[in-house]
């Protein structure tokens, strides 16, 4: 099983070694696809055989030694209850990716399907590994083949789209590196052993313990990382630009897959090694999230683009998983990790669609359609579906995630205010107005224009990849335990863990020699402050 | 017997020093150019590989002290000549077809390689002024080897004017450095010194010298004339080898001769510098149209990213210096060597960036290692310029230095826009005309291939059951 973990993470670049070989166009596509065909189905033992009782725990576990004596940097996958949802859905959106490309993409075929492999190790290397050294490292590789393929394959903008994004992705994560070495330091000390420790199953243990001062500004430093991938409001001005510019197997794995490196990472470590700051700062990222909610929706209610309208959309639903994440209970925790799923599902199938749709008619503006569904029935049945699974109706997967995170937050007694759930919950009106006014100015209505009279319904290849979608939405939405049993262990666990670890963090703090911000910050009052914060826990 | 334990501690330079007579009598007498071309690249090799071995070997002190061996000394002494060695087999074909292919730059090279040898294992502060000086002047004949260009004749004369000016300031270090200590040896500087002014100033002069040599901020000056005038596979000789020589005996200097103490605590002054160098470096950077000055303006910044490392003055510091400094003879030579071959195909001025414009589908072996050595440049993971940059920011942050780490993580991120850019036009902007590239030749892109490969591995190294280098470089400190 270890071995199998390993082999779908790297099994994606033997297809990249196999193209130093193969020089026709079909050979490339053929070989991509039987890749990552293979990549999904070598992953699904890990699936089947996840002990769920035991979530909590990584599995799979390999190990390498430490690259230095004394330096706790060391090769170490796993997966756990966090990860393994993500790292399924990145197999599954392997061949899918690749089918959607396959007619739509006709220069230099391939650099274009290395870049889409390249970018499927690094997405599951990021999901699978626990050194947090390792982890930077895939985090970044995931940003280099992102860079060519909108760069490359783009829209009409794309220079400025990709640097752009490649821009504002590193910044942040330059500032998390430095952070992450700070980190290591610090724990390395801790550990008695090493100078440096970066293992992820250390650093989040109550063994770990990390004073008040460093854990705010790490807190920032990686909170600031994450949410630039993510993206929050306002770190999302990258997104609508590199979304409408990146072809559609781009923008299908950057919403798919990419934007959840960022809320992952918020969970992975964010929450579980700097549970105070986590805790202190859930207020303000829960206002950066409603904004966004609201935001995105409002702004996307008037995009001409389709395109842009689903990329508008993505800033408002992660705005939701944001706001699960630091509601801090279980409930709104595992909501925010099955609406990562399931946005993953919508919006990735709501971007091959326009994909499907831009193929015929290569264009993406509302105003160029109308009428389509009569010549189009098949196309019509899928977006309907990924339109109300992305809008959250009831049986469909968006409901569950979103009445989860909602349901969470209100009752959240970090936010220990109700109007954040209330006014997110607006949000899911706004996403009916703007989703389904699309669909309605897309679908139906006479057909105005000449050019949508000679579309054609969709082909088998289409509907093939379009199918495991809206299974799953509908699947998620039916009997969503089957997929949130994975990470309830997991998620109950770590939060029972990070309370205890930030009250046992203020018992130990050392109150005296705190500067003042700090003391104010988290509510330290000489004296009696074990108390307050006990009761404030309860 | 101990003389001929001084010739042992020493063979890599001396091995070279005769390659380096032996192609002068070779041109002298029977001019061939294809058998200078073999002596220097066998004398390098051979060279090399007794380098390497000695890697493993003992450490001390030879000739009266005079130089040190094994131990950082070795390790310098191999990055220099592996710089060396692949500047010298991509130089034979661009040099030729440049008309400018004679035994001379092989002697040139190879004399200089030995001052750097020198400079490497230096112990003493004349062992390291007559280094750098074998080292320089050669330097100065090879870039103005495109004597009939406008800009290689600046930059030979600007190179040797400034270049004379700042070994005066040098030795004017070293003079008052005797005159305060009565010594040359470091080892026995530092035993002596006190913090008097005359110390002080001697020490100060001793370190301008050097920062003028690798290109520190503000003895900067001459470097984008001076890359930009000499041929682009030489550019990559100074770039790496002489900076990594520097950069080696920079480091004996600190920790032989400055150790902590009253009388040698520099590392403010490195700190200030290494912000400066870091942020001019890549802001003028940023602007740059003629890719070879854009080049040169990175050398400054990674000049400044080492000098972080030197800054943190412990253990942990200088391996990432080390480390860094074969990081950057691979990355950077391979990045001049694809700039070099563009070079060679004529008609376009492959020395500005318009000209790349689509280049990167025309002969795409090519295009994407420039793309791997850039993107190393840069420092993203998972390629050697990272583990590098890890390193050398790792040890800054240990030794408590936030800020200097925070401000050298923002210059990165800000010199990531300019090799960007590079990319941008191989790939992302359409192609002039139809125009094709020449084929590069067997030797030519073996030896990228390699240099790519090795950017590559080392990158991924660190993680990997047979890592082993930094272990290596980190053996080394229990100076």
């Amino acid at each position: 099983m270890e071995f199998l973990l390993n082999l779908t993470i790297y099994f994606p670049l033997l297809g990249v070694l196999a193209f130093l070989f193969i020089k026709n166009d079909n050979a490339v596509k053929w070989t991509s696809l039987v890749v990552t065909s293979v990549t999904f189905l070598i992953s699904l033992p890990l699936l089947f055989n996840f002990d769920v009782a035991n979530s909590a725990v990584p599995q799979y576990l390999t190990e390498g030694s430490p690259i230095l004596t004394g330096m706790d940097i060391k090769y170490l996958v796993g997966l756990d209850g966090l990860s393994l949802l993500l790292f399924m859905l990145t197999t599954l959106f392997g061949p899918i990716v690749i089918l959607s490309s396959w007619n739509s993409v006709n220069k230099s075929l391939i650099g274009y399907y290395s870049m889409l492999l390249i970018l499927q190790t690094a997405s599951l290397g990021v999901f699978a590994s626990l050194d947090l050294v390792v982890f930077y490292v895939f985090f970044e590789l995931s940003l280099i083949p992102m860079y060519f393929l909108i760069g490359i394959w783009g829209g009409s903008d794309k220079i400025r789209a990709t640097i752009k994004f490649f821009i504002y992705t590193l910044v942040g994560s330059l500032i998390m590196l430095v952070a992450l070495i700070y980190l290591g330091f610090n724990a390395g000390a801790a550990t008695g052993v090493y100078q440096f420790s970066a293992d992820w199953r250390f650093i989040s243990s109550p063994d770990y313990m990390i004073g008040l001062v460093e854990q705010t500004w790490l807190f920032l430093a990686f909170a600031l990382a994450f949410c630039i991938k993510v993206p929050l409001f306002p770190f999302h001005t990258w997104l609508p630009y590199a979304h409408t510019e990146a072809p559609t197997a781009g923008s299908v794995v950057l919403a798919a897959i990419m934007l959840k490196l960022g809320t992952y990472g918020l969970i992975r470590v964010c929450m579980t090694v700097f549970p105070n700051a986590f805790m202190e700062f859930a207020p303000l990222m829960a206002i950066l999230a409603v904004i966004g909610i609201i935001y995105g929706a409002l702004v996307a209610m008037v995009q001409k683009d389709v395109k842009k309208l689903v990329a508008y959309s993505s800033v408002s639903h992660l705005g939701f998983v944001v706001l699960g994440i630091f509601a801090f209970n279980t409930i709104a925790v595992q909501g925010a990790i099955i609406q990562m799923i399931n946005h993953g599902l919508s919006t990735g199938a709501l971007f091959l669609i326009v994909g499907m749709i831009y193929d015929r008619r290569h264009t993406r503006m509302i105003s160029d359609f109308g009428g389509i569904a009569k010549k189009m029935p098949v196309f019509a049945v899928m977006f309907m579906i990924a339109t109300l699974a992305s809008i959250g109706l009831p049986g469909l997967n968006g409901f569950i995630g979103e009445f989860l995170i909602l349901n969470g937050s209100f009752f959240s007694t970090l936010y220990a205010n109700k109007a954040y759930a209330v006014i997110a919950a607006l949000g899911v009106i706004l996403a009916a107005v703007y989703m389904l006014w699309m669909y309605q100015r897309v679908m139906f209505g006479p057909i105005n224009n000449e050019e949508n009279e000679k579309l054609i319904d969709l082909n088998g290849r289409e509907i093939g990849l379009l199918i495991p979608l809206v299974i799953f939405m509908v699947w998620i939405g039916i009997r969503p335990v089957d997929f949130t049993k994975y990470s309830e262990e997991w998620v109950e666990s770590f939060i029972s863990m990070s309370e205890e670890k930030s009250v046992a963090i203020i018992q130990n703090a050392d109150t005296e020699n705190l500067p003042d911000w700090t003391a104010k910050f988290y509510n330290l009052h000489e004296g009696h402050s074990e108390t307050e914060f006990a009761l404030k826990d309860e | 017997m101990d003389y001929l334990h001084d010739l042992h501690s020493f063979l890599p330079g001396i091995i070279v020093a005769i390659a380096g007579l032996t192609v002068i009598m070779l041109d002298a007498f029977k001019k061939s150019i294809a058998l200078s071309y073999s002596v220097a690249v066998f004398g390098l090799g051979i060279a090399t590989l007794v380098a390497i071995q000695s890697l493993f070997g003992d450490t001390g002190t030879a000739f009266s002290g005079m130089i040190v061996y094994g131990g950082i000394g070795s390790f310098g002494t191999v990055i220099v000549l592996l710089g060396s060695l692949f500047c010298v087999i991509i130089s034979k074909d661009y040099l030729s077809d440049f008309d400018l292919h004679n035994g001379e730059v092989y002697a040139m090279v190879l004399f200089s390689v030995t001052g750097m040898l020198g400079l490497a294992v230096s112990n003493d502060l004349i062992t390291l002024f007559i280094s750098l000086e074998t080292m320089s002047i050669c330097l100065y004949v090879l870039a103005g080897l495109m004597k009939n260009e406008k800009a290689g004749a600046e930059a030979a004369l600007k190179y040797f004017l400034l270049g004379a000016f700042s070994t005066g300031f040098l030795l004017y270090g070293i003079a008052l450095i005797y005159g305060a200590t009565g010594q040359t040896n470091l080892i026995e500087i530092a035993a002596v010194a006190e913090p008097t002014l005359l110390f002080f100033a001697g020490s100060a002069l001793l370190l301008v010298g050097i920062f003028f040599k690798i290109a520190a901020v503000p003895f900067h000056m001459w470097t984008p004339d001076v890359y930009q005038g000499t041929p682009t596979t030489l550019t990559a000789f100074m770039a790496t080898a002489a900076k990594s020589a520097t950069f080696v005996a920079f480091i004996l200097v600190l920790t032989r001769m400055l150790p902590d103490s009253e009388a040698g605590d520099w590392t403010n002054v490195i700190q200030v510098v290494a912000i400066i160098t870091m942020i001019v470096g890549n802001l003028i950077a940023l602007a740059q149209d003629n890719v070879k000055r854009m080049l040169a303006y990175s050398s400054i910044a990674h000049a400044g990213y080492l000098m972080v490392g030197l800054a943190a003055g412990t253990a942990a510091g200088y391996t990432g210096v080390l480390y860094y400094l074969f990081a950057y003879t691979l990355m950077n030579v391979g990045a001049f060597g694809v700039i070099a071959y563009y070079e060679r195909n004529h008609g376009l001025d492959f020395t500005q960036i318009e000209s790349y414009a689509g280049l990167g589908f025309k002969m795409p072996v090519m295009g994407v290692m420039l793309s791997v050595f850039l993107f190393s440049l840069a420092g993203i993971p998972p390629l050697v310029g990272f583990v590098g940059k890890y390193y050398v920011f790792a040890a800054a942050v240990q030794a408590g230095l936030i800020p200097l780490a925070i401000i050298g993580v923002l210059a990165s991120a800000a010199s990531v826009y300019y090799y960007l850019r590079v990319m941008v036009y191989l790939y992302f902007k359409e192609a002039h005309k139809d125009y094709t590239l020449k084929q590069p030749g067997f030797m030519f892109k073996t030896t990228l291939i390699i240099l790519a490969v090795l950017t590559i591995y080392y990158g991924v190294e660190p993680v990997l059951p047979t890592s082993g280098l930094i272990e290596l470089i980190s053996s080394y400190y229990s100076i």
